[in-house]
Parts: structure tokens; sequence; C-alpha cells
């Protein structure tokens, strides 16, 4: 593994079914009565947050709270990030409290990149979603939540087809499937109206489609990504309505994708808009359990990352 | 107060010597026929002697952002540059849209006395895009602008455009357009291609830029005015000046270095010494840039030398300033490019960077033949060495330039500004 | 490990000594706690697990019940975890019935600084309570670093500490099956 994990990039096939193995294991002792292992024990975590995201935080801040971490909750928002320096300034600041890993949200892409890279801080750097461009542990955790149902929570994720449906163009999370997808040997489509596709798509995602019900059908999940209202305005798409009439997934839509076909969203959901209720808390709905996959997986990162050194000492006995 | 440049190559060819006194060019021969025992003699054997280099495009930052940049030190880092004679770009604070802040930025540059500084005057009050400033005043002042320009920000209202282009037709005037698209450009990072939707960088799509070059070429054909297109950066734009100048319209454009040089793929290190406005292209761009340089649809190179001071480039790339220092590399940059590369001669050189730049801005005393009774403003080249760019071996305020660590090919060794030295063996005479 | 202490391998136990070391075990287990009731044995991944399970098997035999196997995964308790690249976590299987009140038998290939063992007291800690818990390991090579003892030793083996002691399972590794010691002056 890298020292660092900021894009899904950083992972190699054997890198990302590490994770996800080591996820599994994590899984079955936190399932029993396990709540703390004493992994990263005198280790400090940071969760860094330019941006407001509870949710990724408290899974991260619970994930290295059961590997017994100590967590520094550093919100630098409201500290009106305009001027760059203050990202150095901060770093600096957590490298002087001992940071052992900074988990970074900033509203700007690239910024993890900067972190791990300026050398002003040696601590071991998690992306948790930068701007627009990754948010590799929620890739990770999708990935685990196939495998888990698709794959009998072994090996990757060959031969699956996995639609992504959505505001691609500003998703973080897309972008992060789309390369690990293809890693483990899965296929991603993009499934989005013409305007909420990046330009020069084709290069870089493998498949994309305009249709969703020419989709459906043959894949073997379909991730449903959150449309944010404000994209109405920018003329993205004409109105809320249709949108959700063509991009939408609906029970009816849902009949006719295979049987095994499953259904995630990274959250929060806009029920109605690009999922409708009865979809979200259907059978082959994995929403719920893809935040407690977020743990697991999150937990594997931090020990995979934090929990040796790549100095090939010690004794095999 | 004599010198006596002995076994120079004039724009690479001739080898002559050259007698110069006071501010003037007087004598020039064969090596070895010129005789004068006062003179500071100053042998440029395997030299290369330019018409003392022009830029249409510096922000020199002062009045406003003397933390960036001023006068003084822009004016040092043009001198060490090989230029004799800069255009100070109007987007300082208070924006130079008055003949009173030209004239200020005019006696500054005089009192400093390395370069000749030239105000460009704002084509709108504020650079606001919304009323004419005064160009005419501008034009009648000491400063004697002839070239207009909001830089920075793009006029890109039609009918505003239309009418700036109209009335500096009184005083011969030319509108150097930052063709910019607002609308197609809101937030916009890097250039619109599948590396910018990889990097989740917001796309500055081409045709942003291109739009404007066509409009503004076909306004200028209608109303028969002066175009200059500031900072071409695609292929796009060098198609629509060629056809512009097959259908002899008015207008003239420049390149920067950097976009003669680097290509978005530097934008993968969210490095933002990359950062710039226009955005660095494509390689396809960057050579197409370079086709239209050595072909003379691009008539100059000049440098956009935009300088930030560190706190405003360090950080992330959303939050970083557009822009990269330029005038000290920038002949060492197009020689690079340009004639290690075939694609020009040092005579090419003396006409984009020198020659037509003077005559854009209409300088009476730069760009000029190498002659008697010419005033000698020179630049004097080796072209035989390599260097290691290091930023912070610097004259300007800032170290935003992106060609820190790379090697280039020639350099400047002295230049010489109204028949005395302003820089000799890499040292600026201050 | 270099090329020149792989020459200076040595054989310590053929696969019948291993075979007849597991039997001595299985017996002494018997013995010590009076027959097979409340057993069960817990195999330290990754030889440890193997090696329960023929303990188990042998115990089965003599006594006619079956002897609950599991696995425990010390990994994440271990103290050495910043000397060490991150390894794969290993399964963690409890048999059914837990591990409350009964006698704990942990298996494990090679006994030597002791921190495995310490590693596996405190995973059990957190699974359950059992009522006592007993250490069975092939090989004691010595070296403590703990006040940790074996209640079952297949073979006393003085090393020293530059030697490595490698034990080859046929079933589990696929290899003819001994305990091998590599290093040192031998
Ligand atoms: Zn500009």
């Amino acid at each position: 593994m890298k020292k660092h994990l900021v894009s899904a990039n950083d992972l190699t096939k054997d890198d990302a079914v590490l994770v996800l193995d080591t996820a599994k294991e994590l899984a079955a002792i936190s399932d029993g009565l396990v709540k703390k292992l004493p992994t990263l024990r005198g280790r400090t975590v940071v969760n860094l947050f330019f941006e407001d995201s509870t949710r990724t935080r408290i899974s991260f801040e619970a994930a290295s709270k059961r590997l017994s971490a100590d967590v520094i909750n550093f919100s630098a928002k409201g500290s009106s990030v305009s001027k760059g320096e203050s990202l150095k300034d901060t770093a600096q600041t957590l490298q002087s409290m001992g940071a052992d890993a900074v988990v970074i949200r900033h509203g700007s892409s690239g910024a993890p990149h900067l972190l791990a890279t300026r050398n002003w801080i040696n601590a071991v750097v998690i992306n948790a979603g930068d701007g627009t461009h990754e948010h590799p542990t929620q890739a990770l955790l999708d990935a685990y939540t196939i495998r888990k149902h698709l794959r009998n929570n072994t090996g990757d994720l060959s031969g699956l087809r996995v639609a992504i449906v959505g505001d691609i163009l500003h998703s973080r999370v897309a972008r992060s499937n789309a390369i690990l997808l293809k890693t483990l040997g899965a296929t991603p489509i993009m499934v989005a109206p013409p305007t909420l596709l990046p330009v020069g798509i084709k290069d870089w995602s493998g498949e994309y489609s305009y249709n969703l019900d020419e989709v459906l059908p043959e894949v073997d999940a379909v991730m449903m990504l959150r449309v944010q209202q404000e994209r109405m305005n920018d003329a993205y798409f004409p109105t809320a309505r249709e949108y959700a009439r063509n991009f939408g997934l609906n029970i009816r839509r849902q009949k006719t994708m295979q049987k095994h076909a499953l259904v995630l969203h990274p959250g929060p959901m806009n029920r109605g808009m690009e999922i409708t209720a009865e979809v979200a808390d259907s059978a082959n709905s994995v929403v719920i359990e893809q935040v407690a996959n977020g743990v697991s997986v999150r937990m594997a990162v931090l020990y995979l990352l934090l929990g040796g050194t790549n100095n090939e000492t010690g004794d095999k006995n | 107060m004599k010198i006596l440049l002995k076994n120079g190559s004039i724009k690479g060819e001739k080898v002559l010597d050259i007698l110069i006194e006071n501010d003037k060019i007087i004598k020039i021969g064969a090596p070895n026929t010129i005789k004068d025992t006062e003179a500071e003699i100053v042998d440029l054997t395997g030299l290369i002697v330019l018409p003392g280099l022009v830029d249409l495009h510096t922000h020199l930052r002062e009045p406003g952002r003397e933390d960036a940049e001023t006068i003084s030190t822009g004016s040092a880092a043009a001198a060490k540059g090989g230029y004799t004679a800069v255009h100070a770009m109007a987007n300082t604070l208070p924006v130079a849209d008055t003949a009173g802040v030209v004239e200020q930025v005019w006696n500054l540059g005089k009192s400093v006395g390395l370069v000749d500084v030239y105000p460009v005057g704002a084509v709108t009050i504020g650079l606001l895009g919304e009323n004419l400033a005064e160009l005419s005043a501008m034009a009648d002042s000491k400063a004697r602008v002839r070239i207009f320009s909001d830089d920075g920000n793009c006029v890109s209202d039609p009918v505003l455009m239309r009418r700036a282009l109209e009335y500096v037709k009184a005083f011969n005037g030319v509108i150097a357009q930052h063709a910019q698209e607002p609308r197609l450009t809101q937030n916009a990072q890097m250039n619109e291609s599948t590396l910018s939707g990889q990097l989740g960088l917001t796309g500055w799509p081409a045709v942003a830029e291109e739009a404007i070059v066509a409009r503004d070429v076909l306004l200028t054909e209608h109303v028969q005015s002066k175009l200059h297109v500031c900072h071409a950066s695609t292929a796009g734009t060098v198609e629509i000046l060629r056809w512009a100048k097959d259908k002899k319209v008015n207008v003239t454009a420049e390149v920067t270095p950097h976009h003669l040089f680097l290509s978005q793929i530097h934008c993968e290190s969210y490095d933002a010494k990359f950062k710039v406005n226009p955005p660095l292209r494509r390689v396809e761009d960057v050579t197409e840039l370079r086709n239209a340089l050595a072909q003379g649809i691009i008539d100059v190179v000049a440098t956009d030398h935009a300088p930030h001071p560190r706190e405003d480039k360090e950080g992330e790339w959303n939050s970083a300033a557009f822009g990269m220092t330029g005038l000290e590399t920038a002949l060492a940059v197009v020689a690079t490019a340009m004639i290690d590369t075939k694609l020009m001669t040092w005579s090419d050189v003396a006409r984009v960077m020198s020659e037509k730049p003077a005559e854009i801005g209409q300088l009476t005393e730069h760009g000029r033949p190498i002659a008697e009774n010419e005033i000698a403003n020179l630049c004097i080249i080796d072209p035989n060495t390599s260097w290691k760019v290091d930023a912070k071996d610097t004259h300007s305020l800032s170290t935003n330039n992106p060609f820190d660590g790379m090697t280039l090919k020639s350099k400047v060794v002295h230049t010489i500004f109204r028949g005395k030295f302003s820089m000799k063996s890499g040292q600026v005479q201050k | 490990m270099s090329a020149n202490s792989r020459n200076s391998a040595r054989v310590v136990l053929e696969s019948s000594d291993i075979s007849r070391a597991l039997t001595r075990i299985a017996h002494e287990i018997l013995e010590n706690n009076k027959g097979s009731k409340d057993l069960v044995l817990l195999g330290i991944p990754s030889r440890g697990v193997p090696l329960a399970k023929r303990i188990a098997q042998k115990i089965s035999e003599f006594e006619k019940v079956v002897i609950p196997v599991g696995s425990l995964d010390i990994t994440m308790y271990r103290d050495d975890l910043r000397l060490r690249p991150p390894r794969a976590l290993a399964p963690t299987e409890i048999p059914e019935g837990g591990i409350d009140h009964k006698v704990v038998i942990l298996v494990d290939d090679v006994l030597f600084s002791g921190r495995t063992i310490r590693a596996a007291l405190d995973a059990l800690n957190v699974i359950g309570r059992p009522s006592m818990v007993q250490v069975a390991v092939l090989i004691d090579r010595g070296h403590r670093e703990l006040p940790i003892k074996a209640d079952y030793v297949g073979k006393n083996i003085p090393t020293s500490l530059i030697e490595t002691v490698q034990v080859t399972l046929a079933d589990f590794d696929d290899a003819s099956e001994n305990v091998t010691l590599f290093g040192g002056e031998g």
C-alpha cells in the first residue's frame, strides 16, 4: 500500500482486495461483542473537516475509536478559508500536535493531494472527500457492499456491471467509484443527462449513457447519486420533475432490473428526486447497510495505513 | 560615456562592432575597424545582439499591490530579462483608468530608469465593463497611451466592445482584449478536458476564448478599427486569427512564453504555480501556438508577467490566484521552445519580442534596427548556455515562476537601455 | 534471510515426530483436565489453526466425542504492529457454545517471546470469560520476554536469537512436513 489514500488510483487491485478482506474480518469481529480493539492505542487520528459532513466524520470517528486511536475533531469550517496559507498553517499545527493520520474533507479539489505531497506534515493523509475530485473510502465501502452481496464477500468484482446515475460532473463519489470498480475488474456505466457528464468522460470512465431505462436491465448494481436542487438553476436540467422522470429510480424501473441487482446510494437521499422511498426501502436496497460497512472499511484503511511500517523487520515467529 | 561592443552577432547573423555614445549607436563596422580609446570595451564574441525586448503585457502591480511587485522591482526583473520597454497593465488599485493614474505610472517608470514603462489604459471605468474610461484623456496625457485593455477582465459586452474599438480610432489606439467569455468560465480552474474531469477542477473551455476572439475580429472588421488579442492560448484561436489575417482584418495577437512551453498536464500536481488565466492547454495547442508564432499568425510574445505573493499561490488550487511571473525567463523559454526546435531564428525572435511589439505599441525608440543613429536599446544573449531556473533567484518580489527547476537554453547576459547597461553580466545596474 | 543461512538449515522434527508430539499433547490435555469436558481448542493463525484441529481430532479419537475447535486472530492485539508491515487479518471463529466457563486451550506452532500469547489473552478477554486458559505449542524455542509458559510442549528446542524456526505442515503448506532450524552457527 502507498503511504496515503488520496485517490482510488492509489490502490492496486491487490491493495483494494486487501482492504476489503481486512474490512470483512473487522466486520466479523465488530458483529460480535467486541466494540473496541487495542490496535491503534496511542496513535492520533485528526478529522480535519473544512466542509460539513456529519455522516463521513462520524463514520471515521467510530472507525478510529473502535481501533482505540485518539481522535481529534478539527473543524476548520467557519474560519472562512479563502486564502491558501491556512491549509499549510493548519497542517503545521497538526504536525506539532503529533497527528499520525489526518482524515481531510475539503471543498477544494486537490487539497488532500497537497497535504500529502508538500512536506508540511509527516502524517498519513486519508481523503474523506475533496471538492469534485474523489472520495476513495466511499468507493471502497460501495465495493465492499457489492462484493458482499454479489461475490460472496471474497475476491474482486470482475464481470460485474455497475450503473452510476446522476450528477457525475460534480460527484467525487462517481470519480472514485469509476476508478475503483475498474481496478476490481467491474465495468462502471455513467448515466446522466449530457449536461451532467464531464467533457471527455468516455476517456476515463469506461461506458456512459443518457438513457437509464436502457441500462437498468443489464446491470448488477445501480448507484444513485444525490442531485442538488441548485443544479437546476444553472440550467443543467429544466425541472426537478423532468429529471426525476428520466433519471429517478422508481418501482417501475426497478422491476426492469435483474433479480439480484442491488440499489446503492451514498446518502443523504433526496427521496422523490433521484430515488423513490419505495425503492430506497426495498429488499434490494443496501443503503442502510452501506453506513455500517463504511465503518468497517474505514477501520481497515486506518489499520492498513497506520498499523504497521513498511520496513521489513521483525521475525516471522 | 562610450561603450564599444566588439564581435557581437547581430540578430544571429553578421558579426560587427558597435560603438555607443550617450544614448545612441554612433558607429557600426566590421570587427576591429572601430577604434576609440575612451570607450569601455565589452567583448561579445559568441553572443547575439538583439534590439532591446519589448513586452506588451506586464503586471507591475503598482499602485495597490506593492506586496507583489513595484514598478522598481518589476523594472529590475525586466532589465534582467533583456527588456528595455514594458507595457504596464491597467488592473492596479486604483485602476489605470484616468490620465492621473497613467501619468503616475509613467513618472514612476521614468524615475526608476531601468526600462521604459508604458502604461496601458483601462477600456472601462474600474475594469467593470460598464462605462468607457476617458480613453482620449489617457491618450493625450504625458503617458501617451495607445493600448487600452481591461486585462484580467474581458470586455464581454459586445456593444461596449464595439464602441471602444470605434472610439480609439480617433487617436489611432488599439484595444487589447483579454478574451474570456465570463459565463462560460464561471469558477473555471483549468482547461476543460478529460484531465479536468479527472482532477475534479472546473473546466475552462477553449470556446470561451475563441468565441470572444471570433466576435471581436468581426466587430473590428465591421468598424474598421484595430484589435490586439492578448495571450492566445488555443489552436482554435489560431485558426480564427489565420482567417482574420487572410481577410486583412487589422488584428494582432500575442502568445505567452508559458503557453508556448507548458501544457495542462502540470495541473496534475495541484500546484497552483501552474494556475494561470488563460489556463495551460493541451499539448496540441502548444504545438499549434508555436507554429502560429513561427508563421506570423501570432505576431508577438508577451509575458503576462503576473506576480503574486506566496500566500496567494501556496494553498489549494481553487483559492489560489491566477498568474505566473515571466520577465526574467521569457527569452530563454522562447529560445528553448522556438530556436532549439529550429522553428525560428534569432532574427525571428527579434521580430516577435521587440520589433513587432514596439510597432503595436507605437514606440519610436524601441524595436528599431541595430543601426547608426538609433537609440541604443539592446539585449545581448548567450545562445550556447543552459541553466536551471531557480524561482527564488529573482528581482521580482514574487516567486510564482512555473519554470522553477526546469532547464532552459540561452540566457540574457547584458541589457543596454538608452546607451547604458541596465543589466551587465547578469547584474542589474541600480 | 540470506542464502548462506539457508545453507545451515537443520531439520529438528520429521513428520512422524510431529505426529507423535501432537498425540502426546492430546493425552496430556486429557490427563491434565481429567477428560474432555468443557474443552475448547483455539488455534492462533496461521499454523496454530491446523495444529489445533489435529490435536482435537486425536482427542476425539481417544474419547469418542467432538471437541469444539476454532481460531483466534490476534493481529489487532499485537504490540509490535509498528515494527512490521501491516498484515492481512485471518478469521476469528469461535465455536458454537462460546468460551464462557470453558477450558480454552490456545494452540500455536512456536512459543518465542510470549507476546503472541499475551495478545491472544487480550483477544480472548473481549470475547468471553473462560474458566481456565492453557497453552499448547509444538515448539518452545525459549527467549521469553513476558511471564508466560506453555502447559503442553511438543518439543523444547534451545535456539540462539539469530536463528529462526520454521514449521511446515503437510495439509497447510502443501509441502513435506517438518520443523527446520535456520541460521546461527549450525
Ligand atoms: Zn489577461
